[in-house]
């Protein structure tokens, strides 16, 4: 009996062949390197960073300024304000990144291969605190060359930078859950809205007494407040009272909600689009 | 011979709804194997649970020899999937985008870096390689995709409806690509609604209802199944009155014409006869044709084709 052997009988190179786990972090590194890549190349988000913190600053000092603060010394006031309302803004753009990648099959491919997929969100988490540290960056200059005049001393200067940066920590975190949750990137976009209004509703533009009794309660009591407050004493040297431990402590809490949230969502929507 | 897929039971429900209910699969290693069905049959379904995205709701399965609930992370460094939409990154460039995968599996970044000219160049995308994926036409993306599959070579390569929405000069140069990568020696899992991509590729093929296997062999056992050529009657306005398979002899097809005849049909005014290839529904409806079903063209195609 013949047996015929097929022509494209099976190489030995294939029957070995196995994909390697990324050693150590590269597979964050790969991650984090890709997601800054597109924070560059989205231009208009990039054009946003750099126009919105210089037209707020302008707009707060010059045209709402003197109605506000007839002295002059506004701008001292408003600049913790501008930054995290940037920094808002800055890190909506998280929830757009997160669901676009859920919502096309990019996501299913790095599930199917021996490595962290979750990498993927630290990619953008990475990404978003490097580009709104950037937009801080542009703020805090602007607002020099308009007049602001702080008194922090440098150690008062890290402490302050610190608390931003868990600030961006935090409502990154809140925004890149939301983009697991929104069925859509267009989605995350109108659910990521309501969160750029909290800074309206805070001690960020005016004190809080000045508010109406049932909205000064609530700006009172919402997590910006202690984070404007502690940074606003930090570099003015305004009373701290306890707006350091409330701002650190509400920032911790909205990590730990949006992470479990987040890695909740994140393990349901495999192989679902 | 050895199983590059050994599947049994496989069972999956969302919410009401019975996706795989006591799915059933062999596939030898080194074949190119297709299941085939309509949408919603469970393809996708059946892709994502093989490839370790989603946990079936019972059964068992081996995938390359690796169990795939015991070691997701050891079947998941033996296979690549290329899913339905193409899943690659539109920001980078079709060369950044290999680079990234080839990292991902663990290659260094200089051979990373080789390994993307080397793919780019075979899939005749090196003039494209600097440009980003955005600008992509559909085939290039296609081909851009079933690279960065093959940035190592794998045991299993899971492919959902790669040709799906693509015109017929990309799905040809697809084939070739697909039926060389099986010929290096993977074993290829393919999804498709086209019989013609099972046909051209696939050394057998299942036929997917209902959540189960209902028939598989090679194509042409399954061709066998529904007989020859299929006798339409068309009317003035190219609407199908009728439809009847043949056993492709002239025999068959006189008795066809006759048929037709009976049924009366042929007497509606401006109405003209056509042959044709059996179709994917042909194949699938004969096949999956349930006697208590309301009657409708359809069945006059089992009934007279399995005779």
């Amino acid at each position: 009996m013949t047996t015929l052997i097929p022509a494209a009988s099976p190489a030995p190179a294939a029957a070995a062949a196995e994909r390697a786990r990324p050693s150590g972090l590269t597979a964050e590194a790969v991650f984090i390197r890709r997601s800054i890549t597109h924070s560059l190349r989205d231009t208009e988000a990039l054009l946003m960073a750099v126009i919105l913190p210089t037209m707020l600053m302008l707009l707060f000092t010059y045209v709402f300024g003197g109605a506000l603060d007839p002295s002059g010394d506004y701008v001292d006031y408003v600049v913790p304000g501008i930054i995290l309302l940037c920094a808002g803004f800055g890190a909506s753009s998280t929830a757009l990144y997160v669901a676009r990648d859920m919502t096309t099959g990019i996501i299913d491919r790095f599930r199917t291969m021996p490595l962290r997929s979750g990498a993927v969100l630290t990619g953008h988490v990475a990404a978003s605190m490097l580009r709104n540290l950037f937009a801080t960056g542009v703020v805090v200059v602007v607002a020099l060359l308009v007049g602001f005049r702080p008194t922090a001393t440098p150690l008062e200067w890290i402490a302050a930078l610190a608390l931003v940066a868990l600030y961006i920590l935090a409502i990154t975190a809140l925004f890149a859950a939301i983009g697991l949750a929104a069925s859509s990137p267009d989605a995350a976009n109108a659910y990521g809205f309501i969160l750029l209004f909290l800074p309206y509703l805070s001690s960020a533009f005016v004190p809080v007494d000045t508010l109406p009794d049932w909205l000064a309660w609530f700006a009172e009591h919402q997590p910006i407040t202690p984070v404007i407050e502690a940074i606003r004493s930090l570099l003015m040297g305004t009373p701290m009272g306890d707006a350091a431990w409330w701002a650190v402590g509400w920032c911790v809490l909205v990590i730990a909600v949006a992470a479990v949230w987040g890695s909740w969502l994140f393990r349901r929507k495999a192989g679902r689009r | 011979m050895d199983l590059a897929i050994d599947a049994r039971g496989i069972a999956k429900r969302f919410r009401s709804v019975e996706v795989l209910d006591g799915l059933d699969l062999a596939v030898d290693a080194g074949s190119v194997f297709a299941l085939l069905g309509p949408n919603g049959a469970g393809k996708t379904t059946t892709i994502n649970i093989l490839t370790t995205l989603v946990r079936p709701d019972a059964g068992t399965a081996t995938v390359a020899g690796v169990d795939l609930l015991a070691d997701p992370d050891g079947v998941r460094s033996r296979i690549s999937l290329t899913g339905q939409s193409a899943a690659v990154d539109e920001v980078l460039t079709g060369r950044e985008n290999v680079v990234m995968l080839a990292r991902l599996s663990g290659l260094g970044s200089r051979s990373a870096s080789a390994r993307a000219d080397e793919l780019l160049e075979r899939f005749d995308l090196a003039d494209a390689a600097g440009r980003r994926v955005g600008t992509y036409s559909g085939g290039m993306r296609r081909r851009l995709d079933l690279a960065l599959s093959l940035v190592v070579p794998t045991r299993v390569i899971f492919l959902d409806e790669p040709t799906t929405g693509l015109d017929t000069r990309s799905r040809q140069e697809l084939w070739r690509i697909i039926r060389e990568v099986a010929d290096a020696g993977a074993t290829v899992f393919l999804t498709t609604q086209y019989l013609e991509e099972a046909d051209r590729l696939a050394d057998r093929i299942a036929v997917l209802d209902g959540g189960r296997i209902a028939a598989q062999g090679t194509a042409s056992e399954l061709k066998a199944q529904v007989g020859g050529d299929v006798v339409e009657l068309l009317g003035p306005d190219d609407e199908v009155l009728a439809e009847l398979p043949t056993d492709g002899t002239v025999h068959g097809l006189r008795a066809a014409v006759d048929e037709l005849d009976r049924l009366a049909a042929s007497s509606v005014e401006g109405a003209r006869v056509a042959i044709r290839r059996p179709s994917l529904d042909d194949v699938f409806l004969a096949i999956t044709a349930r006697p208590d079903e309301p009657a409708r063209d359809a069945d006059l195609i089992g009934t007279k084709g399995r005779s």
